[in-house]
């Protein structure tokens, strides 16, 4: 499969999904006016990913800033990594959080409760 | 005199305040706009925490503009009927308060005065639960996740939406939406 790569910008998250690696990043700041557009093609990525996953997938969340249309877009990414999960292959979620961001970490643990995959919440600290 | 949006929002320091725009609200003013708050936050002294607050509250609200606000009414002057709004930004001594303005078509008004209402008269922890439902419950459409928009400015700031409904005609309302991010 061909890597996703994906350069942010400032209303959209950088993105590298690779699947010889089994390491997936979004980074920086998902707000975009229309989410679904943007995270259409990698969910489609991740449906072709899901039918030959790698026994490990290691997946990095380092966001900024994300909007509520973002964040359904982002649980259905999680949705996805849930069900690499059931089929008996590891997948560990690293969710990145701010120093002090009480918001972004509890985001985090928001998807916590609704995944069924240990998240990692990684305080970053400047 | 007739109607104007700018009526709404009277008791406000419009002239003082960090932001200020009426018009209609695509994405590029959006874009703007987030770009002139974002500069003018960095050139203050507000907690990283703080500023993160606002810049989001700001998102939500003027993307509740985007994907929310109704036509305005025929007759009212607008240069196009779409996503027609108003947003004021203030620095006040206890926070900074965002304020929205736009048009909601009469059919709407009850529905969304009763989600404010219970907004308002749920607990923190019952906001949230409410959050997680929706979000893992509803499907998203091209205007978002119904609520979740209002229910994320509610955790962000933690207090009540301020919120007032003018009639505009019968067909037609004038809603104002405040949120207050605290400093302290």
């Amino acid at each position: 499969m061909e890597p996703i790569i994906i350069e942010g910008t400032p209303k959209t998250p950088s993105v590298k999904f690779d699947a010889t690696e089994g390491t997936f990043e979004i980074k920086g700041r998902s707000i975009p006016e229309n989410s679904v557009e943007f995270y259409k093609p990698l969910n489609e990525w991740l449906d072709n990913y899901m039918q030959v996953p790698l026994d490990k997938t290691v997946v990095n969340i380092r966001l900024e800033y994300f909007n509520t249309s973002s964040s359904k877009c982002i649980l259905d990414v999680f949705k996805r990594l849930e069900a690499i999960h059931k089929s008996k292959h590891d997948v560990e979620i690293n969710w990145f959080y701010e120093e002090d961001d009480e918001d972004m970490l509890e985001a985090g643990e928001d998807y916590d409760s609704i995944i069924k995959v240990p998240f990692k919440m990684i305080e970053i600290v400047e | 005199m007739s109607f104007d949006l700018e009526n709404l929002v009277s008791d406000l320091d419009i002239r003082g305040a960090v932001l200020y725009f009426k018009g209609n609200v695509d994405s590029e003013i959006i874009n703007r706009a987030l770009d002139l708050v974002e500069g003018k936050l960095l050139a203050t002294r507000e907690a990283p925490r703080i500023r993160k607050k606002v810049y989001n509250v700001l998102v939500e609200s003027l993307q509740n503009l985007y994907h929310h606000a109704d036509l305005v009414p025929r007759g009212y002057h607008a240069s196009r009927p779409d996503r027609y709004g108003l947003v004021v930004m203030e620095k006040l001594g206890k926070g900074y308060r965002v304020t929205t303005c736009n048009f909601v078509s009469a059919v709407h008004v009850r529905e969304l005065e009763e989600k404010l209402t219970r907004i308002n008269r749920s607990s923190p922890e019952e906001i949230k639960e409410l959050y997680k439902e929706i979000l893992n419950h509803q499907e998203i459409t091209e205007k978002g996740l119904g609520g979740l928009g209002l229910l994320d400015i509610a955790r962000k700031t933690g207090h009540r939406i301020d919120f007032r409904f003018r009639k505009y005609d019968n067909h037609n309302t004038a809603f104002r939406l405040t949120a207050l991010v605290a400093t302290e």
